[in-house]
C-alpha cells in the first residue's frame, strides 16, 4: 500500500487548555481505503509518544519506511482498509508535520521553540475535530488509539459524545500514577540540564540537546518492556567476551538501550518531548468531577472495547478495569479485553493473534 | 425444555443481566433476541471473549474467582452462573458476591446425585463421565461438584431464599425424585 502524507492548514485560531492560542495550525495525515458516500465508514487512529500520522503502508520514494501500526491497519488487516476509511493524524506540538515547536512562529518568522504552548490530549482532540469537519466527517465509525493514543480515543468520546460511534482504548489508563510522572520527570530533566538545550532556543544555536533526548529515550523505554521481556530478549548477555571492568558496554541490554536513544535524538525533538509527557501528566477527565471518572464518563455515548495487557506495569490492567467500571456505571456498551501477551506496554503494536483476532470481530461488527 | 429457556422464562423484559462465565455469550444473546434484557458476560477464557465479540455481546474478560469488584452493588437484575458453580474453588463468597451485584442470582450446575452418577461411583467404582460432565477426574476444569441437596444446604448456610428450581434431564422437566432422577438443576435464588 503506497500513501501519501498531506496537510490541512487551519486558519481560526485555536483555543488551548492552559488559555494560550494557536493563530493558526496544520495537521498532518495520512488516509487509506476510500470514504464511502454516507460517510460513516471513517476510523481515526490516534499516535502515541514518538509516532506520527504514518500509520499504514509505505512512501513511494520511500519504501523501506513502513506505517508504525502497518499490521494492524490495511486490506485484509484487522482495520481493514477495504471496508473502513482509516485516518492517522500527526498531533500538534509535534515533530512530523503538524505545527510545533519546530514550526515557524507567525508573530516572529522563527521557530516557535520554547514560545510553544504546552498542549494537551483535550486540544489535539479539539484541533483533531477540525481535521473531521474539513475531511465531512461528522461521525466517526471509530476513534481507536493505544497508550497516549488511547486517552485520545477516551478524550473523543467526553469532548465530542455524539460524534464516535466506538472507541477503542488499548494500553489505556485515564490518568497518571505517581510514577508515572515521576519516570516523565526524570526524561524532562535529563533533556533539560542538557547543556545544549538553551531553554529550549537550541535551534537558533546549531546544536541539539542529544544527551538528555537519548536518556529520556532510555528511561521510555525501560517502561514500554516488561522485566520478563526483557530478561527473554537480553538476559545477560555479554556484548564483549568477559566484563571489561570498565564503562564501556558490558551487556546486551546497554547496547540496546544506548542504540535506540541515538536513533530517537536523531530524529526527536527535545521541546516535543517536553510538551508530550506534560500532555500525559495533565491527563485527567475525572479531575474536574472530583475524581469521579464514573461521572466523568456519565456525557459518553460511545460503545467501548477496552484492551489492556497483562505484563504492561506502565498502565497496569488496573487502570484499564478503572475506565470499565466507570463505563458500567454508566451502562455503556462496553467488552473488555485482559490479553496476557508476555511484552508490557508495547504488547498494543505487537502482532497477537488473540489481540487481532478480537478487534477484528469488533470490526466486523460496525455497520456502515 | 432446556435450561436456557429456563432462565428466558424467569427473566422479565428489558431486565439487566449478568452472565458469569458466559462462554460464547449465547444466553445473553438469547436473552437480549427474547427478552430486550440487555447485559454484559464475564469470561477468561481467550477463545470464548473473542466468540462473544463476534457474537456482538458485551463481554469482560475477567477471573471470577477474584470477585466482581468492578461491578457496583444492586446494578443487575439478574447474575446468573450457568453450569459455571463447580468449576468455581470458592463458591461462598462468590454466591454473596452475586447477590451484592444483582437483585437475584441464578444458578445451574451438574447434579452429581443423579442416579447415572450414582451408579458410575457405587457399581463401576470410577469416577463418573457423562454428557453433563464429559472429563476424564484428572483433566477436569471442575473442582466442587455437588447435588441438589448440597446446593440446597448452602443456600441455607449463607440465609439465601430459593425462589424456583427447576431440574432436567435430557429436556424434561423433572419432579419426582429430583435429585435422583435429574442431571441438571437450575435455582433461582435472592437474599
Amino acid at each position: 500500500m503506497i500513501v501519501t502524507p498531506q496537510k490541512a492548514r487551519f486558519t481560526q485560531p485555536l483555543k488551548l487548555t492552559s488559555g494560550a492560542v494557536l493563530p493558526e495550525f496544520e495537521i498532518a495525515y495520512e488516509t487509506y481505503g476510500e470514504l464511502n458516500a454516507a460517510h460513516s465508514n471513517a476510523v481515526l487512529v490516534c499516535h502515541a509518544l514518538n509516532a506520527s500520522h504514518h500509520v499504514a503502508g509505505t512512501y513511494a520514494d520511500d519504501p523501506g519506511n513502513v506505517g508504525w501500526w502497518d499490521n494492524m491497519v490495511g486490506p485484509g488487516k484487522p482495520l481493514d482498509t477495504n471496508r473502513f476509511f482509516v485516518i492517522g493524524n500527526n498531533y500538534i506540538g509535534s515533530c512530523f508535520g503538524s505545527t510545533g515547536p519546530t514550526s515557524t512562529n507567525p508573530a516572529t518568522g522563527k521557530p516557535w521553540g520554547a514560545d510553544f504552548p504546552v498542549v494537551t490530549v483535550e486540544d489535539w482532540v479539539a484541533a483533531q475535530a477540525r481535521l473531521a469537519d474539513h475531511l465531512g466527517i461528522e461521525r466517526f465509525a471509530a476513534v481507536m488509539g493505544g497508550s497516549l493514543g488511547a486517552m485520545q480515543a477516551l478524550q473523543w468520546a467526553l469532548s465530542y459524545p455524539e460524534r464516535v460511534r466506538n472507541a477503542i482504548v488499548i494500553a489505556a489508563t485515564p490518568r497518571l500514577s505517581a510514577q508515572n510522572i515521576a519516570f516523565n520527570e526524570v526524561a524532562r530533566q535529563a533533556i533539560m540540564t542538557d547543556p545544549d538545550f538553551h531553554g529550549g532556543h537550541y535551534y537558533e544555536k546549531g546544536v541539539v540537546p542529544v544527551r538528555g533526548l537519548r536518556i529520556a529515550r532510555m528511561i521510555g523505554h525501560i517502561t514500554y518492556l516488561s522485566d520478563d521481556a526483557m530478561m527473554e530478549k537480553f538476559g545477560r548477555v555479554l556484548r564483549r567476551v568477559t566484563p571489561g571492568f570498565d564503562f564501556n558496554i558490558d551487556f546486551e541490554i546497554e547496547s540496546y538501550l544506548r542504540h535506540q536513544g541515538d536513533k530517537f535524538s536523531t530524529y526527536f525533538d527535545a521541546n516535543t518531548y517536553l510538551r508530550i509527557t506534560k500532555a500525559l501528566d495533565y491527563y485527567d477527565p475525572a479531575a474536574d468531577y472530583g475524581g469521579d471518572l464514573s461521572k466523568a464518563f456519565a456525557r459518553a455515548q460511545a460503545d467501548f472495547l477496552v484492551i489492556s495487557f497483562t505484563s504492561d506495569w506502565r498502565f497496569s490492567s488496573a487502570r484499564s478495569r478503572d475506565i470499565v467500571r466507570a463505563l458500567l456505571d454508566n451502562r455503556r456498551v462496553v467488552s473488555y479485553l485482559e490479553n496476557d501477551a508476555p511484552q508490557g506496554h508495547d504488547a498494543f503494536l505487537m502482532d497477537d493473534s488473540r489481540y487481532f483476532a478480537a478487534l477484528r470481530a469488533y470490526f466486523g461488527n460496525i455497520a456502515l | 425444555m432446556t435450561e436456557a429457556e429456563t432462565i428466558a422464562r424467569w427473566v422479565n423484559s428489558g431486565a439487566r443481566v449478568l452472565d458469569l462465565g458466559c462462554g460464547d455469550g449465547r444466553l445473553l444473546k438469547q436473552l437480549w433476541q427474547t427478552r430486550q434484557a440487555p447485559g454484559y458476560g464475564v469470561e477468561i477464557d481467550d477463545v470464548k471473549v473473542i466468540a462473544c465479540i463476534h457474537n456482538d455481546v458485551n463481554v469482560l474478560q475477567m477471573d471470577l474467582e477474584d470477585g466482581l469488584a468492578a461491578f457496583a452493588d444492586r446494578s443487575f437484575d439478574y447474575v446468573i452462573l450457568s453450569e459455571t458453580l463447580q468449576a468455581i474453588h470458592r463458591q461462598e463468597p462468590l454466591m454473596k458476591e452475586m447477590l451484592r451485584v444483582g437483585r437475584e442470582a441464578i444458578v445451574s450446575f451438574p447434579n452429581f446425585g443423579y442416579w447415572r452418577a450414582r451408579i458410575q461411583i457405587a457399581l463401576a467404582g470410577h469416577m463418573p463421565v457423562s454428557k453433563e460432565l464429559p472429563y476424564q477426574w484428572y483433566d477436569t476444569p471442575n473442582v466442587h461438584h455437588c447435588t441438589l441437596v448440597d446446593f440446597e444446604a448452602l443456600c441455607a448456610k449463607l440465609g439465601l431464599r430459593i425462589l424456583e428450581r427447576v431440574v432436567l434431564t435430557n429436556g424434561n422437566a423433572v419432579t419426582f425424585l429430583p435429585n435422583l432422577l435429574g442431571s441438571l438443576a437450575v435455582y433461582r435464588v435472592s437474599t
